[in-house]
């Protein structure tokens, strides 16, 4: 691992040859750095792209979330070729800004873009993106953000408090001088020049709906059925799928859907439960996927799965998607001013991270995790319910508890659901 | 293949079972490790193997295929692997009108479809050839997974024809085999996959039943597997046998172990 880390950060073949040996197989181990069959056949060098950089575990080709603690919840990042399904919060408030760091992070890092919406204009999107914080700049705002606030400083040694130093640590401060994963300010906007610099393509979805298609019927929503036809001739014209051997330069397109599953689109599971064309959602997924995995993309989806009344769907969806992360926010819950939850906005779950090309994949050992947005920054942290210090603080919080435990159990991962909880 | 497992189900390369239904199924928790344990078990038991994979693209069933020790593009070379890519031929299906039916038909099809271009393919896939090459020993059928099958517009009832049509060419024309992968879901949610899954169990001669553990997450215990042998042509015959063991994932195997007998509380 040392030549990994003399080469930088930067994806280098040398580093995914390194990573290969270090697995002492018997056989060579031809290892196919991005999923595109058709560009890496047989090649076991990995390509040097902007942005990415192989997994530890298996050499996967990653791409940064934009939120670099969420990239460390998820194994270092989104694997190329996948899907990233957020589950919305209730007022898509937080599920919004997470599509958006997304978007920024593509920006930053010279990726091709393609926005899908059938609420805002693309372009509207475009110009709310935040702003990077750049390495000169945040380090003097970050540290007055956190000057009341523990830093997990690694040269402090804790002398009272000590097994607290063996806790995880999340990812909370800006990285300097890190290629993957950068930080951005909610409160300033993306610099113009940077968004015209870079190279992006927008679905609006009410201006596709007046043109004309020879359609066959076909149990797809027509907006879903025009979304496809439109990624699928991108990924195919600008070459992400190898199909155009001009192409100099390997990049990576960053595919944002929002919002989908909602009336918008023209679907209508949020608003019966035996709606007519159910499968249309689950077909729309799994010819994305299809796509996904022949070509250099990766693509984030915000579905409001609070409003979808068929549970059955929710749990297919899940199924066919490879990351889900469920944001619940508390924001007109009660939890608002319940005392425990006093410091955060509210709680964040990994509800399935996928095993690819292994048997075993990185599971985080922190099952509890709340988030904030602090006024730059969006930190997801360790959920640390105080301890219970007086009687009638027990009394009410013991209910609070035993209702936290519960949500708890189920978003203990997808190794398991647990619905007896430990008594002691 | 794991060896552990191939202990438990008292079963090796060598002395391979014909004629059986095998059913997985993977109770809210990931199942996939036993399709990848019975891919190389068959390709190590020299049987000619149709693997219908509509979740993973091929080169994550090959690596970890690597892993385990089978390599499946030397099988597929030799023709002992006909491997049927859902995601890759879901795009060609779906974007390009094909001119003879394709397996995947009925994504295009606005309607509930049903199966049979599907069967047509694995029945040609497994169809004995008789040129004088080296005669597999049995064919398998392994499907990953019929749930998806209900998510792509099918009901429940042309998923179970497809598998009661390929169980009459496969496990009785030609003494073979067929391993499906089911979801469950639980809490009755989906009833076009209880309906599916039942409906399977009991045709099925061995059901392989991953669960999370009830307590919930543990490192070192990553769930538990019940198995269950039946006869389904006598039902009241005897006994069914079953037994339940709890495993950990590693890298390269999964081990097994009595419940309460894990390593790390020993």
């Amino acid at each position: 691992m040392a030549a990994v880390a003399t080469c930088g950060t930067g994806v280098g073949s040398t580093g995914s040859m390194v990573a290969a040996t270090s697995k002492n197989n018997v056989t060579s181990f031809q290892r196919k750095g991005p999923r595109a069959s058709g560009t890496d056949s047989g090649c076991s060098r990995l390509v040097s792209i902007a942005g990415t950089r192989p997994s530890v575990r298996n050499g996967q080709l990653l791409v940064s979330t934009g939120l670099p603690a969420l990239d460390q919840l998820l194994g270092g990042g989104l694997a190329v070729g996948t899907v990233l399904l957020i589950e919305e919060d209730k007022y898509n408030i937080y599920s919004s800004l997470l599509f958006k760091y997304f978007l920024a992070e593509g920006i930053i890092n010279g990726h091709t873009l393609l926005v899908a919406s059938a609420k805002e204009d693309p372009a509207d999107i475009l110009q709310e993106l935040p702003a990077p914080l750049l390495d000169d700049n945040y380090k003097k705002d970050f540290d007055e953000d956190v000057c009341n606030h523990q830093t997990p400083d690694s040269n402090i040694k804790m002398k009272i408090a000590w097994r607290y130093q063996l806790l995880p640590k999340i990812e909370s401060g800006p990285v300097s001088s890190s290629r993957f994963g950068h930080y951005y300010d909610a409160s300033k906007r993306m610099p113009q020049e940077l968004i015209e610099a870079s190279k992006w393509h927008g679905f609006f979805f009410p201006e596709k709906l007046s043109s004309t298609l020879n359609i066959e019927p076909c149990s797809l929503t027509h907006g879903y059925r025009k979304l496809l036809q439109f990624i699928q001739k991108v990924i195919y014209e600008e070459g992400f799928d190898g199909s155009n051997p001009q192409k100099k330069q390997k990049n990576i397109l960053r595919i944002g859907i929002q919002n989908l599953g909602s009336t918008l689109w023209g679907d209508d599971i949020c608003c019966t439960e035996n709606c007519d064309n159910s499968h249309s959602l689950t077909k729309f997924l799994y010819v994305l996927r299809g796509l996904l995995r022949t070509s250099l993309s990766a693509c984030i989806i915000t579905m409001p799965t609070h409003l979808i009344q068929n549970k059955a769907i929710i749990a297919r969806v899940t199924n066919l998607s490879d990351t889900v992360v469920g944001l619940e926010s508390f924001i007109g819950s009660e939890r608002e001013t319940n005392p425990l939850y006093k410091d955060y906005h509210g709680l964040i779950h990994i509800r399935q991270i996928p095993r690819l090309n292994n048997l075993i994949y990185d599971v985080s050992d922190v099952k509890d995790l709340a988030f904030k947005l602090k006024r730059k920054l969006f930190t997801i942290e360790r959920l640390h319910l105080p301890p219970d210090l007086s009687d009638t603080v027990s009394r009410s919080s013991k209910q609070d508890l035993a209702e936290s435990s519960k949500l708890l159990g189920p978003g203990c991962g997808m190794m398991a659901g647990g619905k007896q909880h430990l008594d002691f | 293949m794991f060896p552990e497992l191939n202990n438990l189900l008292n079963i090796t390369p060598d002395r391979a079972e014909q004629g059986k239904l095998t059913l997985l199924c993977g109770a809210k928790t990931d199942g996939s490790f036993l399709v990848h344990h019975f891919l190389s078990f068959y390709l190590k038991a020299n049987c000619k193997v149709c693997f219908v994979a509509l979740i993973q693209s091929f080169s994550h069933y090959n690596i970890v295929g690597q892993k385990l020790g089978v390599s499946l593009t030397a099988a597929r070379e030799r023709g002992q692997l006909v491997f049927l890519e859902g995601l890759k031929s879901s795009v060609d299906v779906f974007f390009r009108a094909q001119a003879e039916p394709h397996p995947l038909q009925f994504l295009r099809e606005a309607d509930a479809g049903n199966l049979q271009p599907l069967y047509e393919f694995v029945r040609e896939a497994l169809k004995p050839v008789d040129d004088g090459q080296a005669a597999w020993r049995c064919p398998v059928l392994l499907v990953d997974d019929l749930s998806v099958l209900l998510s792509l517009g099918l009901g429940a009832v042309a998923v179970l024809d497809f598998i009661h049509y390929c169980r009459v060419a496969v496990c009785w024309e030609r003494k073979g085999n067929i391993v499906a992968l089911v979801h469950d879901s639980g809490d009755g949610e989906d009833e076009e996959n209880d309906i599916l899954l039942n409906g399977l169990s009991h045709q099925s001669h061995l059901i392989l039943r991953a669960e999370g553990l009830a307590t919930g997450f543990c490192r070192d215990v990553h769930g538990q597997l019940r198995i269950l042998w039946r006869t389904p042509s006598q039902p009241t015959a005897q006994r069914d046998g079953s037994l339940t063991y709890q495993y950990k994932i590693q890298d390269k195997s999964v081990s097994f172990f009595a419940k309460g007998m894990s390593p790390a509380v020993l």
